[in-house]
């Protein structure tokens, strides 16, 4: 009796080794996308973005914090829109889906000094804090979430 | 005939609304005077100079409210730490039975200037040395006493003293010599793009300064009023505290306080304003 409780627990904890393990692979793993055209045609999840967490996403200052450098519109009712970049209105109207979630994803490769960051990538970073090392500003589901909500940025 | 007289109408009615303007501007933007000295926050640079037309210092990119409790020592609260530096200068501290003020006497004669030109090349050392080291060096070597930490607010009130000596002159760093492959590594360092944001110190101070960022107006970086009173630290803080807060803004690894990099920085960054008066201790937000 003794030996088979024992037994249990030492599969249930090398169970749960695997799922940790499986977890920091996860998340080593530098995002990838195929780029076509100048934009990523293909969604990154398979799962609908949603624009409502799109938008929570971008208004999230340790998350897209998108006002930092942009003026929306569509969100005056939030204080102190930033002048850095080009207002997002419109968005929709100038950038496809495809391209939108290059922008998002990796802008450099969009435009190659601005001072945009990448909200998903992970490669050719420098000194990048313990803490954020190896991880994305925004998940793969943020970012499908942040396009489409761009996608509603018409005029 | 007729269209000659409306052309000099309007010149002159142009004339008297650009005088207007002028005269309002003017009155409506204040000038850095402190005790009746008036300070130079613009610098007119050549083309290649990265600022060009002009340096300007982080004073005018600050509220009417903010610059208000610089032009004024009673309300400027980095005075504070002025008075704590004052009183370090003369109290006697380690083995030698010394105070700053055995050697160096009276701090407005002997210390004026030397903010001016800091960071500067030390030939013993074989490296520029910071305020915050010149001073460390006399405690540990000529005082026998203990050297302080490069935050503590024996550090920043003895920094805010003596750069207070200096205060109103140009700033004139050495940049010939020995001094010129550290301004070389600073600069190089200030546009090297670093963290998970990826950005360099240039994306901000260089190609975006007077924009504002959310709620921040960027100004250019300069470095003319360090150690600065800052509102967000509600305190003195080193301009290695500020090099370190914005690298950790764009989520990256800081180097260290003193650090060769910081110091690198730093000397480039005095190159950099060269010709703006020192404002030590400025109020910044």
């Amino acid at each position: 009796m003794k030996s088979l409780r024992s037994r249990y627990i030492r599969s249930a904890l090398a169970a749960a080794g695997i799922g940790l393990f499986a977890g920091i692979a996860l998340a080593d793993e530098a995002p990838k996308y195929d780029v076509v055209d100048g934009g990523i045609p293909a969604s990154l999840t398979g799962v609908a973005g949603n624009p409502e967490n799109g938008k929570a996403a971008m208004l999230n200052r340790k998350g897209g914090n998108c006002l930092s450098c942009h003026a929306i519109s569509a969100l005056s009712d939030q204080p102190f829109h930033g002048e850095v970049g080009p207002t997002l209105d419109g968005a929709a109207d100038r950038w496809s889906e495809a391209q939108l979630r290059l922008i998002v994803a990796n802008s450099k490769a969009v435009f190659e000094d601005t001072i945009m960051p990448a909200f998903y990538r992970t490669e050719g970073l420098h000194r990048v804090a313990d803490k954020f090392a190896d991880k994305t500003i925004l998940s793969a589901q943020e970012v499908e979430d942040v396009v489409a909500y761009l996608l509603t940025m018409k005029e | 005939m007729k269209k000659w007289t409306y052309a000099a109408a309007a010149i002159a009615i142009g004339g008297v609304v650009a005088a207007g303007a002028a005269a309002v501007s003017a009155e409506d933007k204040p000038m850095l005077t402190i005790d009746g000295e008036t300070f130079t926050t613009h610098v007119k640079v050549p083309d290649d100079h990265p600022l060009a037309p002009e340096v300007i210092s982080g004073w005018e990119y600050r509220t009417r409210e903010t610059q208000a409790l610089e032009l004024d020592d009673f309300q400027n609260p980095a005075f504070l730490a002025v008075e704590q530096g004052e009183e370090l200068w003369s109290a006697v501290d380690g083995s030698e039975g010394k105070s700053c003020e055995s050697c160096h006497g009276d701090a407005a004669e002997s210390m004026k200037g030397v903010r001016a030109n800091m960071p500067r090349w030390n030939e013993a050392a074989n490296k520029p040395w910071t305020l915050e080291e010149h001073i460390n060096s006399c405690r540990k070597d000529r005082m026998g006493a203990e050297p302080w930490k490069w935050e503590s607010s024996e550090m920043l009130g003895m920094t805010a003293y003596v750069g207070l000596q200096s205060r109103g002159m140009p700033m004139t760093v050495q940049t010939d010599g020995p001094m010129a492959s550290w301004i070389e590594k600073g600069k190089e360092l200030y546009y090297t793009r670093v963290g998970q944001l990826d950005m360099a110190c240039a994306n901000c101070h260089v190609d975006n300064y007077g924009k504002y960022i959310r709620a921040d107006l960027l100004s250019q970086g300069n470095i003319n009023g360090f150690p600065t009173y800052r509102l967000k630290w509600q305190g003195v803080g080193s301009l290695h505290r500020r090099f370190k807060g914005c690298m950790d803004q764009v989520r990256a690894k800081p180097y260290k306080r003193g650090s060769d990099e910081f110091v690198a920085l730093e000397a480039y960054l005095a190159s950099r304003g060269a010709g703006l008066s020192v404002e030590t201790p400025a109020v910044r937000n």
